[in-house]
């Protein structure tokens, strides 16, 4: 136990301001995997692998001379049609099957990426620069690098869009109408398979986005695709599927409470106390619905 | 005459697996070559340093078989290595160990890349009495279990840093320093730990920052904000090349200034090539560095073989490939002293090898850690935008003047 932080209030603000900022980024890889989950009742466990993918798209385009920056949008693009690639291959096989198929099914898509990615990219560790510079505030007690801004940035505008295109737009309905009903959207015309392609290639090309920022605020890596994940698995089940507001939130939190425990816990139980978290609010969801059951009743 | 027919056949493979077997028990010594084994990381999350490790090998190979090969009881000898891809994985390092020395009869063995598959195959290799000369393994608790076969050429994980705190000290005139730290829990960040630790304790220093960070972990502003906060004197990190990576990033971002930073691992995450200017005045645990002063018959020097190795690779050598190059120096020389091929005689040359080669003096010291050849520490220090790595401790070797305290961010350009 250490009380550091609240000795220091500046430090007070600065885990508060490191941990929105990356929940927010979180939150956003998050988002796609809450998306097809719902639609599809789909756990993809390459998620991480797709996000650090997209990483090294932005990576390539860096290495090319191009500012990786503007892998936010090359990225999400390509990242789109792997997506789409990957359901007409695999996914759409496995889609109307059990939970336990689909898991093995995306574990072993999470395992032929990292190799692939490794034998094309190869194991060494990898950073783009993206020579943003710094925010400091309070008179230097409070340092915000503007990578992670800019990253936070970015994921808010791209959530905030695709919340819209699911409003607004024809796929938009279909997609919210297969995931109430996929039988009945059928029945009244909607192309289910076109939808559930849609749907995964619009995950993929989130997770595009999520890696090209990794890319510039944190470090890429083959093999390290697994912890985001978990990490979005868990702002899911912490949010439930289909809310938006709740993911950010959720996702927010959970980088707040992973940066306080850092801090009076210790780093090394940085990942053990969210995890004591996500069982805490497992227990504490049954009991509210065995309450609501009883009360039914 | 059917039944004629089968008792034939089984007659005939009966001889062919006898003959094959007998075979394999020769294998150690196959005509002019001594067959050595290795399992090593060719695939998965090692396999840039295994390259390496694998390339250190076979640089020596080829060299010493070109300049008159291993001379045992008058006659020469080549050297071979049979390599086995282990994934990256431990187990399946444990399961291709066995099947070097089963099935494919090796009787001395080279080391894979990493503390952690080495502890892997160790067991093995002391199971069998097959003397592993190794040189990717570090951590300390492969050298405290009592193994007999095991000869690691490098300096312990917990020397490592152990020089950066006594540098510091001795930057701060003597007077005893403030220590923060951040090591990622592996057994080899927390080897590197436990020398500081010893450091800290011998030089009165305080630790004001000790923070362990997850696997999986690749965000340290915490521990950074946490620095900012406590003003140590010296912040040390190592986690691999993730941790050095990541590291450097975030200090530079968050414009936390320390007078002096150690880490490990920059050569191996090119420090200064990802970072440029950003990593600059980093200090760097190194096992070793071309500009050393060692020498040897095949290698000359550290900078021959530095230039050799570029020739033959197309790369400047990283030291995990020097350490390997240097194992089979080894292997050379106690083949020669033992005069024979027994393996307990080869063992008991090992154990009282002491040689210099153009990697450094070896001498194994009861666990079988090289205790001849301190690590070294350099600097990375740049001129515009080109980053070199500039060798500062121990004095005797320096080639620059270690640059301290580190300026401030403030002071940058």
């Amino acid at each position: 136990m250490d009380f550091l932080i609240f000795k220091a209030p500046m430090l007070m603000v600065q885990a508060s301001l490191d941990g929105i900022l990356l929940g927010i980024l979180f939150a956003l890889i998050a988002y796609g995997m809450a998306l097809q989950w719902g639609v599809m009742n789909i756990i993809n466990i390459a998620q991480g692998d797709l996000v650090i993918l997209g990483g090294y798209i932005a990576y390539t385009m860096y290495l090319a001379g191009i500012h990786p920056a503007w892998g936010v949008i090359v990225s999400p693009i390509i990242m789109y049609f792997v997506g789409w690639a990957l359901y007409k291959l695999v996914i759409n096989k496995v889609v109307d099957r059990d939970l336990f198929i689909s898991i093995l099914a995306t574990f072993g898509i999470a395992i032929v990426f990292q190799q692939l990615m490794n034998f094309i990219f190869g194991a060494d560790v990898v950073v783009a620069q993206s020579e943003y510079g710094t925010t400091m505030l309070f008179d230097n007690s409070v340092t915000l690098p503007n990578s992670k801004i800019f990253s936070a940035f970015i994921s808010v505008l791209y959530a905030v869009a695709l919340v819209v295109y699911m409003k607004k737009s024809r796929l938009g309905r279909a997609i919210r109408a297969t995931a109430q009903n996929a039988r009945a959207a059928k029945i009244l015309g909607v192309d289910t398979e076109k939808v559930y392609a849609a749907t995964f290639g619009i995950n993929a090309a989130l997770c595009g986005i999520a890696g090209a920022l990794i890319s510039i605020t944190l470090t890429l890596h083959p093999y390290v695709g697994l912890p985001y994940t978990v990490r979005s698995f868990m702002i899911v089940i912490v949010a439930g599927l289909g809310n938006l507001p709740a993911v950010a939130l959720s996702g927010m939190g959970l980088g707040l409470f992973e940066e306080f425990a850092d801090y009076i816990l210790g780093t090394e139980f940085r990942i053990g106390a969210v995890f004591m978290l996500l069982v805490f609010i497992l227990v504490y969801r049954r009991f509210k619905l065995s309450k609501k059951r009883e009360y039914l009743k | 005459m059917n039944k004629l027919v089968k008792i034939f056949t089984i007659f005939i493979s009966a001889i062919a697996l006898t003959i094959a077997s007998i075979s394999s028990s020769f294998a150690k010594v196959e005509g002019e070559y001594i067959v050595l084994g290795s399992a090593i990381s060719l695939t998965g999350k090692y396999s840039s340093n295994g390259v390496h490790t694998q390339n250190g090998y076979n640089m020596a190979v080829e060299r010493i078989n070109k300049m008159g090969g291993v001379k045992v009881g008058g006659k020469s000898y080549k050297f071979e290595i049979i390599y086995y891809d282990d994934e990256s994985n431990p187990k399946r390092a444990a399961q291709l160990a066995e099947r070097l020395i089963k099935q494919d009869g090796v009787h001395y063995m080279l080391g894979p890349y990493s503390s952690g598959l080495t502890k892997a195959i160790a067991p093995v290799t002391e199971k069998y009495k097959i003397p592993m000369v190794e040189a990717n393994g570090a951590s300390r608790s492969l050298f405290t279990k009592g193994y007999k076969y095991l000869f690691a050429v490098l300096s312990p994980a917990n020397q490592y840093l152990e020089v950066a705190i006594d540098l510091a000290v001795e930057k701060n005139g003597g007077k005893p320093v403030k220590i923060a730290q951040a090591f990622e829990q592996d057994a080899f960040s927390q080897d590197v730990r436990l020398g500081i630790l010893d450091a800290a304790k011998r030089t009165g220093s305080e630790i004001i920052i000790d923070d362990k960070l997850p696997k999986e972990l690749n965000d340290m502003a915490a521990t950074l904000a946490k620095v900012k906060a406590t003003k140590p004197d010296v912040l040390v990190v190592s986690g691999h090349t993730k941790g050095a990576l990541t590291a450097i990033r975030q200090i530079s971002e968050m414009k936390v200034d320390v007078p002096m930073l150690a880490m490990t691992h920059c050569d191996a995450a090119k420090l200064s090539k990802q970072h440029g200017k950003k990593s600059e005045y980093a200090l760097c645990a190194s096992q070793w560095h071309k500009n050393l002063s060692y020498k040897d018959k095949f290698f000359g020097s550290g900078k021959k073989y530095d230039k050799d190795f570029k020739k033959e690779f197309g790369y400047a050598p990283p030291y995990q490939s020097a350490e390997s190059s240097a194992a089979l120096l080894v292997f050379k020389d106690a083949f020669e002293r033992a005069n024979s091929f027994d393996r307990d005689k080869v063992r008991d040359a090992l154990k009282t090898t002491e040689m210099q080669t153009f990697y450094g003096n070896i001498k194994f010291g009861p666990g079988g850690q090289n205790v001849a050849k301190p690590m070294i520490l350099f600097q990375v220090r740049c001129k515009g935008d080109t980053c070199e790595n500039k060798v500062v401790a121990p004095t005797k070797w320096a080639s620059d003047k270690f640059y301290h305290p580190i300026p401030k961010w403030s002071e940058r350009s």
